[in-house]
C-alpha cells in the first residue's frame, strides 16, 4: 500500500507550505497565471509557435487527468492513454459520421467515461490491489492497441469512418462553432479553448477537492478501511475518481485529435502510457500543478532529444524515471515547494522542525496505529 | 483426424509458449513479491545474445541454450545490485523503477544496434501430418515448455538452493537468524528469474523479428499469466498457462491471431473478476 508519495507526511503536519497549496489563494495565483498567458501568449506568439505550444497544453490535461486519479485517489492507472485514445477516436469517427462537431466533442468525453466505468467496475468491485490494477490498466490498453493496428482493410468502419488500422485517421474535421458547420476553429482559437479547458479543468478539480466529495475521495487513498468503517462505500468513489480522469483524458484526447487532425494506434502504445506516468512523477504526485510542469518539462526534452542522434529518447525518459523514483520520488514542485519553506523558515529563524514535532505528536499516534492497521491487514490477506 | 492433431499441436504449443515466456516472471514476482516490469526487455536482450552468439559462430542451440541464459542472469544480478535492491517491500515503486529500466534497456540496445529487425530462421523445417505442415521447431517449445515446469518443480522441492529460496521468502528475518543471508538469495532468485527470461527471448529469437521493442509484444500475456495464476508459483503458472492457451488458439483458429490475443486478455480481466486471487487462490491452494 506504500505510494511514492507519503500520506503521512500529510497527514502529520500540515506546514505553512501544506496550507498554501490547500488554499484558495494557490488556486487563485495558478489560475492567474494562467488567465494572463491566455491573454498574452496568442499576442506575443506567431501562428507555429503557438501550435507547438497549444499540445503543450493538451497533453498538460491529460496529464491532470492522472495527477488527480494518482495522487489524489491513489488509483495507479498504468493505461491512461487508453482513455486519451479513445476520446481521439470517438471524436475522429463520430464527426466524420456527423458533420457537426458539437455532439462528437461531447461523446469524445462520454465515451471514455462509459468505458472507464465498465472497466472501473471490474477492478474496484473485484477489490484488486494497486498491482494488479496497474497490469489491468497496462492490458486494456495494449488490446486496444492490438485491436485498431489490426483495422487497416476496408471492411474495418464505423458508419461511413473507416478505422485505418495502424494507418491511423487522417483529416479529422476541426471543432466548430455549435450549429454552424463552416465556422471552424483555428489555431489561435484551438490554443485558447485548449488553455480555457485546462483552466476549467484545473479550477473544477480544485473545487472538487474541497468539498466533502473529494475529501472522501482523498480519504479512500490514505486508508481505505477506516472509510468503509466511517459509512463511505470507497469502492464506489474510486469508481467516481476513475471515471471522471477517464472523462478529462477523453477531453485531451478530442482536443488532440483537433491539433493534428491525425490519429493513430501509437497513441494506445505502452511509450505514451510511460510518458504520461513520468509526467506526473517528475511533476510531483498529490498536486494537481505538478503533473503541468512536469508534462511541459518532459515534452520539451523530449522535442530537444529529438533534433540530435546521439543519445535516444527512451534512454533518457527511462533514465529519469529510475532517478526520480529512486532519488526525487516527491518530484520537483512538492521538493521545490519544501526547499522554499525551508529557506523562509530559516529567514524567519524559527526552529520549524522542532517546532512541528512538538505540536503535531497526536497525530503522529494516529499515524501509528494506521499503519498497525495497515500492516495487520496485510498480515491477514 | 489430421486437423484435430494439428489443432491439438497448435493448442499445446500456445500453452508451453505462455509457460516458457511467464517462467521467469513467475519466479521473480511469486518468489520476490517484485513485478518486473522490464521483463519483456529482459527477453528482448536474451533474443539479441542469441543472434550476437550466433554470429560469431556458435551453434544455435549452445546460443539459445547457454548464451542467452547466462548473458540475461548477469544482466539481472548487475541491475539488481544496483536498482531493484533498493525498492523491496515497496511494490508499486517497484514497478514503477522496473519500468523505467525497460525504457532504458531499450534505449540502449537501440543506440547500439540500431531500430532494425534482426532475426535467424526457424531450425529443424518442417514435418506434415495428413495435408498439414508443422514447424518441427514448434515441438522444440512445447519439450521445453514440459522441461521447464518439472525443472522448476525439482529445484524448488528437492533442492537446498529451493528449500532456502522458500524459506527466505516466507521469512527472512527467520532465515536471516539461521545464518542465511537474505540480501544474496535474492540476487540468486532475481538471476534466475532474469535467465529464465532470457532463455525465453532465445527461444522466440527464431520465431520473431528481433527489434528493440519487442518486449511490450509479450510482457501483456506474461504478466496475465502470472496473475491470473495465483499465489502458488508453478500451478499457478501451468493452470493459467493451461487455460489462456486454450483459449488462445482455440479463438485464433476460429477468427484471426489478434483477435486470439483480445480474447486471451479479456478472458483474463474478466477470470481476475470471477477469482481476484488468481486460479490458486481458490483452487488448489496447497500446491508449490
Amino acid at each position: 500500500m506504500k505510494v511514492l508519495n507519503e500520506p503521512s507526511a500529510r497527514l502529520q503536519s500540515p506546514g505553512p507550505l501544506q496550507r498554501f497549496s490547500q488554499s484558495w489563494k494557490s488556486a487563485a495565483l495558478t489560475l492567474a497565471i494562467g488567465l494572463v498567458l491566455l491573454f498574452c501568449l496568442p499576442r506575443v506568439l506567431d501562428d507555429f509557435t503557438l501550435v507547438q505550444a497549444t499540445i503543450y497544453v493538451v497533453m498538460s490535461i491529460l496529464a491532470v487527468s492522472l495527477g488527480f486519479i494518482w495522487g489524489y485517489g491513489g488509483i495507479l492507472c498504468f493505461g491512461q492513454s487508453a482513455f486519451f485514445g479513445l476520446g481521439a477516436y470517438t471524436y475522429a469517427i463520430a464527426v466524420t459520421n456527423l458533420g457537426d462537431s458539437t455532439v462528437p466533442f461531447v461523446l469524445a468525453i462520454v465515451v471514455p467515461a462509459v468505458f472507464a466505468a465498465a472497466l472501473g467496475y471490474i477492478i474496484f468491485y473485484g477489490r484488486l490491489s494497486d498491482v494488479y490494477m496497474g497490469v489491468i490498466t497496462l492490458t486494456v490498453t495494449l488490446i486496444l492497441f492490438n485491436l485498431i493496428n489490426s483495422t487497416a482493410g476496408p471492411e474495418w468502419k464505423i458508419g461511413v469512418a473507416p478505422l485505418g488500422g495502424f494507418n491511423g485517421i487522417p483529416n479529422i474535421a476541426p471543432l466548430n462553432m455549435p450549429g454552424n458547420v463552416d465556422d471552424v476553429i483555428g489555431p489561435r482559437g484551438l490554443f485558447e479553448l485548449s488553455l480555457g479547458m485546462l483552466l476549467l479543468v484545473y479550477l473544477l478539480l480544485r473545487a472538487l477537492l474541497a468539498v466533502k466529495l473529494g475529501r472522501v475521495i482523498v480519504a479512500s487513498k490514505e486508508n481505505e478501511q477506516r472509510v468503509l468503517l466511517l459509512g463511505y462505500d470507497a469502492r464506489a468513489y474510486k469508481l467516481f475518481t476513475f471515471v471522471l480522469g477517464a472523462a478529462i483524458a477523453g477531453l485531451a484526447g478530442c482536443l488532440y485529435a483537433n491539433w493534428g487532425a491525425f490519429t493513430s494506434p501509437t497513441i494506445f502504445g505502452l511509450a505514451q502510457s510511460a510518458q504520461i506516468i513520468i509526467w506526473v512523477i517528475v511533476g510531483g504526485l498529490g498536486t494537481l500543478v505538478g503533473p503541468i510542469v512536469g508534462c511541459v518539462a518532459i515534452q520539451w526534452l523530449t522535442s530537444q532529444i529529438g533534433t540530435q542522434q546521439v543519445i535516444n529518447s527512451n534512454l533518457v525518459l527511462g533514465a529519469i524515471l529510475v532517478i526520480f523514483v529512486l532519488l526525487v520520488p516527491k518530484g520537483i514542485v512538492p521538493g521545490c515547494g519544501s526547499v522554499g519553506a525551508a529557506m523562509a523558515a530559516r529567514m524567519r529563524r524559527r526552529p520549524v522542525v522542532a517546532d512541528q514535532h512538538k505540536l503535531h505528536k497526536p497525530s503522529d499516534e494516529i499515524e501509528a496505529n494506521t499503519l498497525a492497521i495497515d500492516s495487520h491487514r496485510e498480515t491477514s490477506q | 483426424m489430421d486437423l484435430a492433431a494439428v489443432i491439438l499441436i497448435q493448442v499445446l504449443y500456445a500453452i508451453a509458449s505462455l509457460v516458457v515466456i511467464s517462467s521467469g516472471l513467475a519466479v521473480i514476482f511469486g518468489m520476490m513479491k517484485v513485478i518486473n516490469l522490464a521483463h519483456g526487455e529482459f527477453m528482448m536482450l536474451g533474443a539479441y545474445a542469441t543472434i550476437e552468439a550466433i554470429r560469431v559462430g556458435i551453434n544455435l542451440w549452445i546460443a539459445i541454450f547457454v548464451v542467452a541464459p547466462l548473458a540475461v542472469g548477469v544482466i539481472g544480478i548487475v541491475l539488481e545490485r544496483i536498482f531493484i535492491r533498493h525498492l523491496y517491500g515497496r511494490m508499486v515503486d517497484t514497478m514503477l523503477a522496473t519500468w523505467g529500466l525497460s525504457l532504458l534497456l531499450i534505449g540502449v540496445v537501440t543506440s547500439i544496434a540500431g531500430n532494425t529487425t534482426a532475426g535467424v530462421s526457424a531450425p529443424l523445417g518442417n514435418f506434415t501430418i495428413g495435408a498439414y505442415s508443422v514447424s518441427a521447431y514448434t515441438l522444440v517449445i512445447i519439450a521445453v515448455g514440459v522441461v521447464l515446469a518439472l525443472a522448476l518443480r525439482w529445484v524448488l522441492l528437492h533442492t537446498s538452493l529451493g528449500l532456502i529460496a522458500r524459506g527466505t521468502t516466507q521469512n527472512p528475518k527467520m532465515a536471516d537468524a539461521l545464518g542465511i543471508n537474505p540480501g544474496v538469495v535474492y540476487s540468486v532468485t532475481f538471476a534466475v528469474g532474469a535467465a529464465l527470461s532470457g532463455l525465453a527471448g532465445g527461444l522466440l529469437a527464431p520465431l520473431t523479428g528481433v527489434v528493440p521493442t519487442m518486449g511490450g509484444a509479450f510482457i501483456a500475456k506474461a504478466f496475465i499469466t502470472v496473475i491470473a495464476g495465483g499465489p502458488a508459483i508453478l500451478v499457478g503458472l501451468i493452470s493459467a498457462s493451461a487455460l489462456f492457451g486454450t483459449i488462445n488458439q482455440i479463438a485464433t483458429f476460429v477468427t484471426t491471431p489478434v483477435l486470439g490475443e483480445v480474447a486471451l486478455l479479456v478472458a483474463a480481466i474478466i477470470m481476475l473478476r470471477l477469482l481476484p486471487q488468481g486460479i490458486t487462490g481458490r483452487f488448489f491452494k496447497r500446491s508449490l
